[in-house]
């Protein structure tokens, strides 16, 4: 008869970072609390309430003045074409792949160079905004490109309410880390999680934005539920989703494309027509939702956006700050 | 009893030749839908739909190039030579998707744009690579029919070789232009690699058996 050591399984042991986030947790509640008590009695109250599931409606006012006159894609263009390489690498597999997945309930953990630090859940951070809609043009580093009515809020507001210190001279973003959830993640495609990060004059930039919805309701998972990031000035793999973590640093971020070929994606990611991938051109861009014989479009620098964010890089050479 | 030629040509060859079209036809498919002229079809070119079209060119080609290479190293494990006969009819529809992966390309993807083309060719080394491979493609399908194999004669052996690089360049042009996961594009040099082995193999046992073979008696 053969004895069996009775096993503890790796499933039982909590894991160190989980071990260690529990310790972060009860060190920030009190940080967490001060939090709270800023966003307290404002209007979002009702809209917090609201948020149930992907799809949801919310209530916003559309920003006219921050929007494109483009026609928007289709809400299944922009919803089944989608780069989110934790879901797979083929643009239809997210769509596909992330209908399990659980957006809510979500924590967001903030820390690093600010005074304001903690574990806030998802509805904390909601509740004093109240939320707009802005149609942004979306380039991906693929050269091609989308019109996409967001919903959400300037990333500068949420920003101003952890209190960055003078140290704070970038901002970095992590996407969850969930192999079981995120079947892209067992494999090394890319270093998991995936990490982007922004300077602060960027992050605070008025064009910078924080989605948690397209159309006018909440993001569908395959599109980075419930919140991420939009930098509509830049290339789509900087706009990082399902955000868990923003940290505030001294240094500049490493961001997940860049370590994984540094000669083809920086960290600034700008769009620039004169600047080619070592690959292929980034003159120009096919509109997704085209006809088949459409003509493809003239990349604008900056996608676009110029004339408000030209000025972040004043003296900089472009070109070497890829 | 039955004969192998009429299997081939009333049995194997139109299975072969129906398997062979059945991406064209479902491009086609997709390309009426997208366009409207028919409600639905079971490909949907999706979102992308030049984007689609290019993966569904490039594929087969590839596929079906490698598996003309598959025919030898097949005739030669299972002794069935008459699987010769399906070779040219595959490394024709392998040259029929390589030429409609580069039209959508240059039609659809760079609208004619024949000067943002020929940049493309020069600057960008998997189309380079990818454009090479077509244009050593095209010889070898026009010099494939029976007229020109008479005609040439032991020169068409030589000149088929070149269906070697063919693939080689093929592969590439597909692992350099893949962004990050180059699993696919791995897959496809291991299995060429395989069937270049086999070759290899086979040709160094040629070339070393009068040697070590026993002597007659």
């Amino acid at each position: 008869m053969k004895f069996e050591t009775p096993r503890i399984l790796p499933s039982d042991i909590t894991s160190r970072d989980l071990f260690l986030d529990r310790r972060r947790v009860l060190r920030y509640a009190a940080a967490g609390a001060a939090f709270g008590a800023l966003g307290a009695g404002v209007s979002g109250r009702a809209l917090a309430a609201t948020i149930a599931a992907p799809g949801a409606k919310l209530a916003y006012t559309p920003n006219a003045a921050l929007s494109i006159k483009d026609p928007p894609n289709s809400y299944e263009d922009i919803t089944t074409y989608n780069n989110f390489y934790e879901f797979g690498t083929d643009k239809s597999d997210p769509a596909v792949q992330a209908r399990d997945f659980k957006p809510l309930p979500w924590k967001v953990t903030v820390d690093g160079e600010a005074e304001v630090k903690g574990s806030f859940d998802f509805e904390d951070i909601l509740r004093p905004l109240s939320l707009e809609e802005r149609i942004y043009r979306l380039r991906c580093v693929e050269a091609w490109s989308m019109v996409i009515p967001w919903t959400g809020f300037p990333l500068a507001e949420l920003i101003k309410r952890f209190k960055p210190t003078s140290k704070a001279k970038y901002v970095e973003f992590t996407t969850l880390m969930s192999p079981r959830q995120m079947p892209g993640q067992r494999s090394p495609v890319l270093r998991w999680p995936y990490v982007e990060g922004l300077r602060m004059d960027e992050a605070m930039h008025p064009l910078t934005f924080i989605a948690v919805g397209v159309y006018g309701q909440m993001l569908p998972n395959q599109n980075g539920a419930p919140l991420r990031l939009v930098v509509p000035w830049k290339y789509g793999f900087k706009s990082i989703k399902s955000i868990v973590r923003i940290r505030f640093t001294e240094l500049q971020p490493k961001n997940s494309w860049q370590v994984a070929a540094p000669s083809e994606y920086g960290f600034f990611a700008n769009v620039n027509p004169s600047v080619d991938h070592p690959r292929w051109s980034q003159a120009t861009e096919r509109r997704i939702g085209g006809s088949l014989l459409a003509k493809r479009a003239a990349t604008l620098p900056f996608n676009g956006y110029a004339e408000q964010v030209a000025s972040l890089y004043k003296g900089m050479d472009l070109r070497r700050n890829f | 009893m039955l004969n192998v030629t009429a299997l081939y040509r009333f049995g194997i060859k139109p299975i072969v030749f129906a398997a062979c079209a059945a991406p064209a036809a479902l491009m086609t498919l997709g390309i009426l839908a997208a366009v409207g002229k028919i409600p639905s079809s079971p490909m949907d070119l999706g979102a992308d739909p030049v984007d689609r079209l290019l993966h569904a060119c490039g594929i087969p080609a590839l596929n079906m190039l490698l598996i003309t290479l598959l025919v030898t190293p097949a005739r030669m494990l299972t002794g069935w030579s008459h699987l010769l006969r399906l070779r040219r009819m595959l490394g024709l529809f392998a040259a029929f998707y390589a030429l409609a992966h580069f039209v959508v390309y240059a039609w659809l993807d760079q609208g004619l744009d024949l000067a943002a083309v020929g940049a493309d060719i020069i600057k960008r080394p998997y189309i380079t690579i990818g454009m090479l491979a077509l244009l050593l493609l095209v010889p070898l399908a026009i010099t494939s029919t029976n007229r020109m194999m008479r005609r040439l004669g032991r020169r068409w052996q030589k000149l088929h070789k070149l269906v070697y690089l063919v693939v080689l360049l093929g592969v590439w042009h597909y692992w350099w232009q893949v962004k990050k996961d180059i699993r696919e594009p791995l897959l496809y040099f291991a299995i060429f690699g395989v069937l270049m082995a086999f070759r290899a193999y086979r040709a160094f046992r040629v070339k070393s058996a009068p040697a070590t073979a026993p002597e007659r008696t």
